[in-house]
């Protein structure tokens, strides 16, 4: 089921939370909202799924305007983050209930929900905890039963609110990975919310990047890392350093220099200039380049990040360097980012 | 359904460790203060309802038991409770509906109206009804050319009921279900359940144990109630007594035994209710949660 | 439901999925709306009837001061006595473990549970000149039932409860570390507890004081059988409105409700503003 938002904008108290947001989901894909609290990804999942009413906007599944159906009618299955089993049910109950409570003439025989109930168990690999209760199931059994109940009414379309965010950390990777299996065995349309950068780029064919009530980028995980297409993104997904430039004669320049990058692309005026810590060229002398004294230096597995002053107004800035490099306190490094990006400022 | 490994609160450790715990005597005299404040405050009105009922032996006991007033008291009582806590009891659920699961203007002022019953004198509750009703008051007339009988009658008798237990059921399932949060709603919402169906599997059951302690509590006032009830019953024997008027007036009538025979199947009401509501406080005490008490 | 757009700006109610906020909110206004508030605006009603001359002159008569008086003197003795003890129960069932703990705990909430007439003609059996607590204070020449201080004794266990259950919660949630720390740095198990851990239990004390004054002050059907009802020494204010009903004197019983009424609900709203300023400052 393809999944389209038009236009939404949604307040509480007028205070809005997103404003005028549009995304196109394709069928059978999984996709990923990600953003730091706050940025109205879950908002946005909540009203996907008809938790929620647009302020503005509506919302269409397939061709149909889903902002006219109840969230009864939506068929979606809405993972919760905190699962919101029903305790007093069994795990085979939860997992039933979505068809035990459809009207008689489309309900299933019992015999027929239960066979239902432990076919998903299998798929979440759960078998034989029909007649658990969710008090008596681990953090990431809970999210497995949650996620089988979610898909027993067939839904159109999968949500999962920051599915793996009660977890410890090797649970999640494990199930991570396990999701993204389901999803290739079922092919349901699936939308997940998380704030882990590594958890999105890791599992979904497409990120959506948001930040305070606004998509900034959609794309694959290597669209959204290589080519970030606003300051936030970059500063938001992998590593960045960044540094006020200003771009002259097609040249930029930091303080009174020219660094050696040509841009001659980019319109005159102040801009920030971003780039990978890890992305860069050591240089002797400097001619054109970036040069700054060491503050602070760490191992980190397999490199050494330092930290560098750089220029008057002493900017800080991370590279990383190899580990055999002889980077002491107060030694001078000059540098060249390899890849880069510029992006206009209002000064 | 409960964890065996989560355990409640755990005093004992705590009680034992030295450095926050009184010296012995101090526990001692501590204690017999509080035992003997007890046993005088307590134990002895309870110990005297049922030895005062059994001063002239069983037969006598269950004579005045089977007196046809009495009898008729017992019948009255239990039909005003019958019909009070299952008003209340709808009450409370709609009330902490709405309350607990939305979010809209003036809910704290509703709140506080709920109880507000709990501050009212139980004469006062009655009165109210007398000058509603009564001959003096604007409706008093017509509701007589109409043959209508609400003061000194049943239904002016569940109504001072219904007043005084109002709070219970809805002060127990407030709280409760505001901690639930909708969650589980929205859950069963989204497999495609129906409001009903959402309160009826998910809602109802969450909250059941919770519901049982307001109606048990509701249900002891209902029938102890005295104050309100005597204020519109008329003590019409036979007809508008209650047990508890019904205690005064054989009292009154220096029938000790008749009196605390049946005071004390009222006192016996009160102990059942008492095992009950430790029995779900020390099973279900998180599915009750924080309003524990009156 | 037809229209995707909803309306911005003031709204009575926030949006939800959840279904029967009307049905619910409607009914539950309804009920309260007969129940209650007409009710007791025809209280009010009838009071203002009386206009103010004559509303004083009853309020104010000798009689019905010296109910009022009885009434909230004994209710403020009592309560009184129930913080002192209802704070040592409540300490003792949190604090030490002992045999028939539960039994104990569960006996502290009989005063709600047995009905008030009940209590009355027991603890009035009890304290009678020839029962079993009457006599030895009679031997000293104290009279307890059918004077002020059988009113006390009857509100003393009517209001028990409030204190214990109040204060109770809050000495369980005394983070035993706070103690510990009181100890480590050097303070007596004395100071511990008046320096440390009563401040804290203030609030919760005070608000058990002002419950059980408050169920006192309107307590009616334990206290009349114990009482006497001498007018002007041991007559209390609830008794004197049934006495002015049966008189069919229902001017004065309204005046004197009316006045009972108001004093309650201040009650109340001090109740609750200490609530509110214990839960702001002590979270």
């Amino acid at each position: 089921m393809e999944v389209r938002v038009a236009n939404v904008r949604k307040e509480f108290d007028r205070f809005p939370a997103l404003h005028d947001v549009s995304l196109d989901i394709r069928s059978g894909e999984l996709i990923a909202l990600l953003g730091p609290s706050g940025s109205g990804k879950t908002t946005l999942l909540r009203l996907i799924a008809g938790l929620e009413r647009p302020t503005r906007g509506k919302i269409f599944f397939g061709e149909d305007d889903a902002s006219l159906k109840s969230i009864q009618q939506r068929n979606v299955g809405f993972v919760f983050q905190h699962y919101a089993l029903f305790r007093h049910m069994t795990v085979a109950d939860n997992i039933g209930f979505g068809l035990k409570v459809r009207p008689g003439a489309t309900r299933p025989p019992a015999e027929e929900i239960r066979r239902r109930a432990s076919e998903l168990l299998d798929l979440v690999q759960l078998s034989g905890l029909e007649k658990r209760y969710p008090a008596q199931l681990s953090g990431g059994q809970r999210q497995r039963v949650a996620l089988a109940r979610a898909m027993a009414i067939e839904p159109a379309v999968l949500l999962l609110d920051e599915p793996f965010g009660a977890l410890d950390a090797q649970v999640r990777r494990d199930l991570r990975r396990w999701l993204r299996d389901i999803h290739d065995t079922t092919g349901h349309t699936t939308v997940f919310v998380t704030h882990d950068q590594e958890e999105a780029l890791e599992l979904a064919d497409r990120v959506v990047v948001m930040s305070q009530g606004r998509i900034e980028q959609v794309g694959t995980a290597d669209e959204v890392y290589d080519t970030p297409n606003s300051p936030f993104v970059y500063g938001f997904i992998g590593d960045s350093s960044s540094l006020p430039a200003r771009v002259e004669d097609g040249q930029v320049w930091l303080a009174e220099r020219p660094i050696g990058l040509s841009a001659p692309d980019v319109p005159a005026g102040p801009a920030t200039l971003f780039f990978r810590p890890h992305d860069v060229e050591l240089l002797d002398g400097c001619g054109g380049c970036i040069a700054g004294t060491v503050v602070n230096s760490r191992r980190v597995a397999e490199t050494r990040r330092v930290e560098l002053e750089v220029g008057g107004d002493r900017q800080r800035v991370e590279i990383e360097l190899p580990i055999d490099h002889a980077a002491a306190n107060k030694s001078r490094i000059a540098f060249r980012p390899r890849k880069w990006k510029l992006f206009p400022r209002a000064d | 359904m409960a964890d065996p490994h989560i355990e409640t609160y755990d005093p004992e450790h705590e009680a034992t460790s030295a450095a926050i715990t009184e010296s012995r005597p101090a526990r001692a005299v501590l204690m017999a203060i509080a035992f003997v404040f007890l046993a005088l405050f307590l134990v002895l009105p309870l110990v005297i309802v049922f030895s005062q009922a059994f001063a002239k032996g069983a037969a006598t006991y269950l004579t005045s038991l089977s007196d046809g007033d009495t009898l008729s008291a017992i019948k009255l009582t239990l039909i005003v409770a019958a019909i009070s806590v299952p008003l209340n009891l709808v009450f409370g659920v709609a009330a902490a509906w709405a309350i607990a699961k939305f979010e809209f203007k003036g809910k704290a002022f509703l709140t506080t109206l709920v109880d507000l019953p709990f501050s009212v004198s139980p004469v006062i509750s009655g009165l109210v009804y007398v000058l509603l009703f009564g001959a003096q008051s604007v409706l008093g007339p017509w509701l007589k050319a109409h043959g209508i009988e609400i003061l000194f009658a049943v239904p002016g008798i569940v109504l001072a009921t219904v007043f005084v237990t109002f709070p219970f059921v809805a002060r127990e399932l407030i709280p409760l279900m505001q901690e639930q949060g909708t969650g589980d709603e929205e859950a069963a919402l989204s497999l495609g359940a129906s409001g009903w169906q959402a309160f009826w599997y998910v809602t109802l059951p969450n909250i059941k144990w919770g519901l049982l302690y307001g109606v048990l509590l509701c249900n002891a006032r209902a029938m102890g109630e005295f104050g309100a009830v005597s204020v519109v019953s008329g003590h019409i024997r036979g007809q508008t007594n209650t047990m508890p008027l019904h205690v005064e007036i054989l009292y009154n009538e220096y029938n000790a035994v008749g009196a605390f025979a049946v005071a004390s199947l009222l006192a016996g009401l009160a102990l059942v209710t008492l095992v009950l509501k430790t029995v779900l406080e020390m099973r279900y005490g998180a599915e009750i949660a924080a309003t524990r008490g009156h | 439901m037809s229209n995707a757009t909803t309306r911005t700006g003031w709204r009575f109610r926030q949006p939800s999925v959840i279904p029967g906020f009307g049905l619910t909110l409607g009914f539950s206004l309804a009920y309260l709306t007969l129940i209650i508030l007409i009710p007791l605006s025809g209280l009010a009603w009838r009071s203002a009837a009386l206009g103010w001359a004559d509303f004083w002159r009853i309020a104010l008569d000798r009689r019905t001061l010296h109910a009022l008086e009885i009434s909230f003197g004994t209710a403020l003795i009592a309560a009184a006595v129930n913080v002192v003890f209802g704070t040592v129960v409540a300490w003792v069932l949190v604090r030490y473990r002992f045999p028939g703990r539960r039994i104990v705990d569960a006996m502290v909430d009989l005063p709600f549970a047995l009905p008030t007439a009940v209590a009355g003609i027991a603890l009035t059996t009890l304290y009678a000149p020839n029962g079993w607590l009457g006599k030895p204070p009679m031997a000293l020449g104290i009279k307890v039932a059918y004077s002020p201080l059988g009113i006390v004794m009857a509100l003393i266990f009517i209001g028990l409860p409030f204190v214990v259950r109040t204060v109770q919660p809050i000495i369980e949630e005394i983070d035993k570390e706070v103690e510990e720390a009181a100890a480590t740095l050097g303070a007596s198990r004395f100071q511990t507890i008046t320096r440390v851990l009563a401040p804290g239990l203030l609030p919760a004390v005070v608000t058990g004081f002002a419950l059980s004054f408050a169920r006192g002050v309107g307590e009616y059907g334990s206290v009349i059988f114990i009482a006497g009802n001498l007018p002007n020494v041991s007559e209390i204010a609830p008794l004197l409105i049934v006495i002015r009903l049966e008189e069919y004197n229902y001017a004065a019983a309204t005046a004197i409700a009316a006045v009972m009424l108001a004093l309650s609900f201040l009650m109340l709203f001090v109740i609750n503003l200490l609530q509110s300023w214990s839960r702001k400052r002590y979270g």
